[in-house]
């Protein structure tokens, strides 16, 4: 049974209530979080609120969804009304949205009980947790090290068992990447599956939200709750079918095309637990054949481009004026607000979108990108799904202040192309880190990737059940 | 060293849709500053914009009344620049692909003035200063605007607001706004040069906050005035952007506007591609009324009327309507027409009925009163007085028209005589030459049939005496 399951089944036999389940949590949080650093805010008092009602619910005789009572985290870049979602920014420090994100309306109406909001980079700018304002989470894994990012403290938080569930935001990987990197199940649906309505903009047409779980069959059931079209959103489509259902199904003949220009960049640390996933597939008799997708090689590059350009669109609206930081002019509140990330994407981004550059480099990423997206439907003529690292490196260390770019490499590509992409734990490298195998599956086609990823997280057999609280 | 000018026009139409452009917000004029926002209009963190379709059928309309091609496929654009009135840090246009290009309107001298593209965009908020403070009011921030951007056919002011005219005259008929410059529902920029030596355009200036067709004659013969000073001078016209100041008359160069600003224009990602299929055009080409131009034609070529008055009763919509309603079946709608433009318009005291024009009158009783001074059992003096009368209360002609009472021919001549016999004066100067004087004798038959002969005859029966 999955840990949602596990939960659910607890409340409906009334082993406790949802409000000792909340407590419960939210002590947990209250011990631990001080050195993991992944949750910025608490919202007790809705959470109780919450718990109280589903215990209502239960009293009532009502049967409980599977969602309902079930404590989560949302990432601080999901606008929660009257409840402040800042970003991790100085900029939106204490903001308090006017309005609640589509996607937050959802689980809520579902019952779930928001714990708090989750540590991210500034922004969603960032790789490894470091430029957010509240300091980095930790990497409960390994706390000495990066838990990734940007969905840094999302991912975090569920591997240390502080929730079943969060939600996280997915530009070039933040989600997956994350996941990978902590030992727990990240899932970026595909774009247009699930509504940007209140996700504050990075990349708009990159950016998608999405679950982190401690095992796929909770991340489907997350994403059926989420995935539904928006008239707030007009590029919103929801989902396809609903995944959950089609969870189990038995695979079948599927064939999966592993992406040698992505695989091939792994660090060799890596290797044993990549190809023993493999190996794995195989053992189900999934066919396992390499791919050439020449494209993804350049595709971190053009990722940059647009989403620097993208970004630094999106965030012209932070001038303190009417919201934000505010100091004497424009100028100063964005000086004082942004970091030095953030502020050096925006300079870039403008320097690419200038009538100078762009078509040396914003027209050619786009094109890059349209090609890529071919490149990618036709793998997809002799391929269920399609495999990659989630990262070409493990976790490094916090404070290590290299360049971060590069651990985008594997999880651009199916940003860049709109696709939907999981990350499932397949063992750990050679220092003990945790590695993710990323699943990358055609337009529209969640459901069956989770079926696959499914079944691939049974072989691989690493789903950790952290130790809990509530056992 | 006289140079000719070469403008061409930006005008921007403002939309009457029930919301605005990109979100629910009631699209009104007016109001408590900030009482029509919300999170899309005012740029919060998260917020989306979804297009409102209504935005797209006028459009669409406008650029079919002025003959455009609609493009099947168009986007929208972002254009970034810094202003606290716009709350995104850029606005949402289109910059590449417009939704209609290649369209004109047509003066009444023949000449074509060609309208390079109609594209959709959103409106800026409004600052106000008080005190030395600014203040913002994102009421307006997200109204839907139509821009149209006119090819440099102009040549003179009043081709400008003739264009002008015409253009305010088509969106009302369409209903797509109200057209008002003073309320800033209809905004104009006038960009003008002068020609060189070999030809060609000179440096080009952008003349805004032009609010009347009289701001903006007096700042095109200003400017046209500067360039050509400068250029006499031997100095060089800078490629800029000025304001035009109402109360002294001349244009300022704007501080802090560069020529050659880098919008950086992005393709707006969060709207899909706006698709207009030919089914689509076809039925809203359907919808399109008889347009003001074509009325006017109508007027002149069919009814016989003179130009002015026709343009006098095509402009507005509600008054050609009236007209049409009038002059239906009538083989003289002169006589309909002279009734509306005589004491139909004296009787309206402001621009406002004009342009809301609904007489207590309706259309069937003018075309009776009408129709009877057609068949002469009135005279045109007695239709007018009657119609004055007629427009108080909404009553039918025969209220105040006693038919019986037509003059019979002998009793006219009789008149005649009486009257040049009376006016011997005006009859020698007549006879002498002086046409003029005739009017005396006129007058005098009139006063003496209290009204009912009709003038016109009148006349012809004095000449003839008069040649005697």
């Amino acid at each position: 049974m999955s840990d949602m399951q596990t939960l659910h089944e607890g409340l409906t036999r009334g082993r406790y209530s949802a409000v000792e389940l909340t407590r419960a949590h939210y002590s947990a949080i209250e011990r631990r979080n001080p050195a993991l650093n992944a949750v910025v805010l608490t919202t007790y008092d809705i959470a109780l609120a919450a718990a109280d009602a589903c215990d209502k619910r239960l009293a009532a005789g009502c049967s409980l969804g599977p969602l309902d009572g079930i404590p989560m985290l949302l990432k601080d870049n999901i606008c929660t009304q009257g409840v402040a979602t800042g970003c991790c920014s100085r900029m939106l420090e204490g903001h308090l949205p006017l309005y609640d994100a589509t996607a937050w309306q959802l689980l809520r109406s579902c019952g779930a009980v928001l714990l708090g909001k989750a540590n991210m980079d500034e922004f969603a700018m960032g790789s490894t947790g470091e430029t957010s304002s509240h300091g980095p989470a930790r990497n409960p894994r390994a706390p000495k090290h990066s838990p990734g990012g940007s969905s840094s403290g999302s991912a975090a938080a569920v591997a240390a068992g502080l929730v079943p569930y969060s939600l996280g935001s997915d530009t070039g990987g933040s989600i997956r990447q994350p996941a990978a990197w902590c030992g727990v199940v990240g899932f970026k649906p595909g774009y247009a599956s699930v509504s940007r309505w209140g996700l504050v903009a990075h990349a708009s047409s990159l950016d998608q939200i999405g679950p982190i779980t401690t095992c796929v069959a909770d991340a489907a059931l997350v994403y059926d709750a989420i995935a539904h079209p928006d008239d707030f959103d007009a590029t919103c489509r929801g989902q396809c079918r609903p995944a959950h259902p089609a969870l189990r199904l038995p695979l079948g003949p599927r064939r999966v095309g592993v992406i040698r220009q992505l695989w091939d960049a792994a660090d060799s640390s890596l290797r044993p637990a990549l190809d023993r996933a493999l190996a794995n597939f195989a053992g189900v008799g999934v066919d396992v054949v390499d791919i050439d997708l020449p494209t993804a090689r350049h595709a971190l590059l053009a990722y940059y481009i647009i989403a620097c350009a993208e970004a630094a669109s999106n965030l012209a609206r932070y001038d303190g004026l009417r919201y934000g930081l505010r100091a004497d002019t424009p100028t100063q509140s964005r000086s004082e607000g942004f970091g030095g990330e953030v502020k050096r994407r925006i300079l870039l981004g403008n320097y690419l979108l200038g009538a100078e550059h762009y078509e040396e480099y914003y027209a050619r990423a786009h094109n890059l990108r349209r090609q890529l997206s071919a490149d990618f439907a036709d793998a997809f003529a002799h391929c269920d799904a399609l495999l990659a690292p989630a990262a070409p490196g493990s976790a490094p260390l916090l404070g290590e202040h290299k360049p971060t770019y590069l651990h985008d490499l594997c999880t651009a590509p199916a940003s860049l192309a709109g696709l939907p992409a999981i990350s499932v734990p397949c063992g750990v490298d050679a220092a003990g880190l945790p590695v993710g195998l990323q699943l990358i599956g055609p337009s529209r086609g969640e459901a069956a990737l989770l079926n696959l990823a499914w079944h691939a997280e049974s072989a691989f057999g690493q789903t950790p059940r952290m130790v809990t609280h509530y056992d | 060293m006289t140079k000719t000018i070469i403008a061409g026009l930006e005008t921007h139409v403002e939309l009457l849709t029930q919301s605005k452009i990109f979100c629910a917000c009631a699209n009104r004029f007016g109001g408590e500053p900030n009482s029509r926002c919300c999170p899309v209009c005012t740029g919060q963190p998260g917020a989306l914009p979804r297009l409102n379709r209504q935005v797209v059928r006028h459009a669409v309309l406008a650029g079919l009344a002025t003959g455009c091609t609609v493009n099947p496929l168009s986007h929208m654009d972002r254009k970034h620049y810094s202003y606290p009135d716009l709350p995104k840090g850029y606005q949402i246009t289109q910059h590449k692909q417009p939704l209609c290009k290649n369209g004109h309107i047509d003066l009444d001298s023949g000449k074509r003035i060609r309208i390079a593209r109609i594209h959709i965009e959103e409106d800026a908020g409004k600052s106000l200063h008080r005190n030395g403070v600014r203040y913002i009011d994102y009421n307006r921030a997200g109204v839907p605007l139509i821009e149209l951007v006119s090819e440099p056919d102009f040549a003179t002011a009043d081709e400008v607001c003739e264009y002008l005219e015409k253009l305010q005259s088509l969106v009302r008929y369409l209903g797509i706004s109200d057209g008002k410059m003073q309320e800033g529902s209809l905004r104009c920029d006038v960009n003008i040069s002068l020609r060189g030596e070999d030809g060609l355009p000179g440096p080009r200036t952008e003349i805004k906050n032009l609010n009347s067709f009289g701001h903006i004659r007096r700042a095109m013969a200003h400017e046209a005035a500067r360039q050509l000073a400068l250029a006499q001078s031997g100095q060089s016209v800078a490629q800029e952007t000025r304001r035009y100041d109402e109360k002294t008359g001349v244009t300022h160069a704007m501080r802090g506007k560069e020529a050659g600003h880098d919008y950086r224009y992005l393709r707006e990602p969060n709207l899909p591609t706006i698709a207009i299929s030919a089914d689509d055009v076809e039925t809203l080409r359907r919808q399109l009324p008889e347009l003001p131009w074509q009325k006017s034609r109508r007027y002149i070529q069919v009814m016989g009327l003179p130009a002015k008055d026709a343009w006098n009763l095509a402009r507005h919509r509600s008054i050609a309507e009236y007209f049409d309603a009038a002059a239906l079946g009538m083989a003289e709608p002169r006589i309909v027409a002279n009734l509306i433009l005589g004491p139909l318009f004296s009787s309206l005291k402001a621009q406002e009925q004009r342009e809301n024009f609904a007489p207590l009158t309706r259309p069937e009783q003018l075309r009776e009163l009408a129709q009877m001074q057609a068949n002469k059992k009135i005279s045109a003096q007695q239709a007018r007085e009657a119609l004055g009368q007629m427009l108080s209360g909404g009553q039918p002609a025969a209220a105040f028209v006693q038919c019986a009472q037509a003059i019979s021919p002998a009793e006219l001549e009789a008149l005649c005589r009486r009257a040049i016999a009376d006016q011997c004066d005006a009859a020698n100067d007549y006879r002498a030459g002086k046409k003029n004087a005739l009017q005396a004798i006129i007058g005098a038959v009139m006063r003496q049939s209290a009204g009912r002969a009709d003038a016109r005859q009148a006349a012809q029966i004095i000449k003839d005496l008069l040649k005697t």
